[in-house]
């Protein structure tokens, strides 16, 4: 009884909207901002005027000292509260967090959260490539030659000393993936691979093949974040954010107290408290999958697996659709594809539509709990959501 | 980083000493004197208690490595020519980790738990610690 009526004050995700993901041509940050919002605007069955706070993150293609302004002024928005987050991966879940704190604070009733940026055809996958790679620390790790890729593969080679990981593991992850993009028609890779071809294809930073690395896109995404009472008016209000949590260890690799438990678990664990859920409860997750170790290591930081027991269980189809986790049911950032913050909101957006039951082919039956989880930085700064059909 | 200069470390006031250090073939640490702790990298600040009884010490160049990979693909045209190139986390003796590259040896070869010692580089006017393997051609060690 205490948890339902908790559940009728929690905040709502109304809306939810994104682009096609991959090389769109003649797309601008701002234009695929405003494609998204226009689609998770309609889906909330709010206009413009009706948003009273805006929550945006960045742009590497065209950087703003002030995205969410130029963003507010650009879709015609002048929101009571506006904010930009910069999060790396763990911006999409951390703008929602922001945007139901806006809501349950009753400071807003619609908070509209859109992160978008056309990478692939702005920047050049080089361009994209050499940017990330200054995530690292200037004097004590940039000088080295690192890349992102290779930061996670550092904790890759740490992980599969300590628990066993192989690449045949990742290489499945990779394969998984594909296999949901497959079904979902916005997706930018979309024909089958097998782990024969993941182990095939050209190393980036050993162990990692390019294979088991994220997409670099052009894409966006949206959602409208709603106080209940003014949810009335959204063709389906029944999706509910009803855990939040995060966890921060470290920015820089070379800082990480662990290279086997990271703040993922922190994460998991506030969110799954605050909703009153285990990780057994959990019908759908939507994991942050930069690279195929990230979302092997987060799957047991934060409980769904025990240690060394991720690679075995997705090999034998444990995160497919019909597994015991159907986990990145859009095809995730290794596959549906990868366009910074709104790369992240993606996770957030298939969630909603899972929950909706509007998922389509790749329609988790029944679908009443998920979970979604943020990685930024190298496994650096987490937010976890745990969103209900209520 | 697009450029075809590798990148030098923008040194700060604060990381001078362990620049210089480098520079005079020393590997320099902080040891913070009022919870007996080392830090790297160098902070103005002990990032533990919060204080500034911070002494400069001088590490004694060995450690051991906990993590590695090697980059195939480089994350600018600068680096092109040393593909393949080992990077790897070495914890050194006295408790700190450091990134760094493992030079002077296959880096296929290099793996967890191998002894390295730190070696100077010069790179433009900067002089960047790298690490090579302490016994290139013997078993390996688990750390």
């Amino acid at each position: 009884m205490r948890r339902v009526r908790t559940l009728s004050r929690r905040a709502r995700i109304t809306g939810a909207g994104d682009t096609a993901f991959g090389e769109l041509a003649g797309s601008s940050p701002l234009s695929l901002h405003a494609e998204a919002t226009c689609a998770a605007l309609a889906d909330a069955g709010i206009d413009n005027a009706k948003v009273d706070g805006i929550v945006c993150a960045y742009s590497l293609v065209e950087p703003h000292l002030m995205l969410s302004s130029v963003v507010a002024e650009y879709l015609g928005i002048r929101p009571g509260y506006s904010a930009a987050i910069q999060l790396g991966g763990a911006t999409g879940c951390a703008m929602v967090m922001h945007a139901a704190l806006l809501i349950e604070s009753g400071r807003c009733r619609h908070v509209l959260v859109v992160a978008g940026d056309n990478r692939l055809s702005g920047m050049s996958r080089d361009g994209a490539v050499a940017a990330l790679a200054r995530v690292g620390h200037a004097q004590f790790e940039v000088p080295y030659g690192p890349t992102v890729p290779a930061y996670y593969a550092l904790v890759a080679s740490r992980y599969m000393h300590e628990y066993g990981v192989t690449p045949d593991h990742l290489a499945h992850v990779a394969v998984t993936m594909r296999r949901h993009a497959a079904l979902h028609p916005g997706a930018q890779l979309r024909k089958p691979i097998t782990v024969e071809e993941v182990q095939a294809s050209r190393l980036i930073a050993k162990p990692l093949r390019l294979l088991d690395c994220c997409l670099v896109s052009d894409g966006a995404a949206a959602v409208v974040v709603s106080a209940p009472e003014a949810a009335s008016g959204a063709a389906d209000p029944r999706v509910a954010v009803i855990g939040m949590g995060q966890g921060h260890t470290h920015e820089h690799i070379s800082q990480a107290p662990s290279l086997t438990e990271f703040g993922c678990g922190d994460a998991a664990r506030r969110a799954f408290g605050e909703a009153g859920v285990a990780a057994s409860d959990i019908d759908v997750a939507e994991i942050y999958d930069s690279f195929t170790i990230t979302l092997l290591v987060e799957l047991e930081s934060m409980g769904f697996f025990a240690k060394g027991e991720a690679g075995p269980g997705i090999a034998a189809g444990a995160i497919g659709l019909d597994g015991r986790l159907p986990t990145n049911t859009h095809g995730g950032l290794l596959s549906f594809g990868h366009s910074g913050a709104a790369g992240g909101l993606t996770h957030v957006v298939e969630a909603v539509r899972q929950l909706r039951g509007r998922a389509d082919a790749r329609q988790v039956p029944d679908a009443k709990l998920a979970f979604v989880h943020g990685d930024g930085g190298v496994l650096s700064a987490h937010c976890s959501l745990v969103l209900a059909r209520t | 980083m697009s450029g075809t200069e590798k990148p030098l470390p923008p040194m700060t006031a604060e990381t001078r000493p362990f620049w210089d250090g480098c520079r005079a073939g020393e590997l320099r640490y902080q040891y913070c004197r009022a919870c007996d702790r080392v830090q790297f990298y160098p902070r103005s600040i002990c990032a533990r208690c919060g204080r500034s009884a911070l002494e400069w010490r001088r590490s004694n160049g060995t450690g051991t490595v906990y993590a590695f990979t090697v980059v195939y693909r480089p994350p600018s045209a600068a680096f092109a020519a040393d593909v393949p190139y080992a990077i790897a986390l070495v914890d050194l003796d006295e408790g700190f980790r450091m990134m760094t590259n493992v030079i002077d040896c296959d880096p296929e070869a290099v793996a967890i738990g191998d002894r390295v010692r730190v070696v100077f580089e010069r790179r433009a006017d900067t002089v960047l610690p790298h690490f090579t393997p302490v016994h290139p051609h013997t078993p390996k060690e688990r750390g």
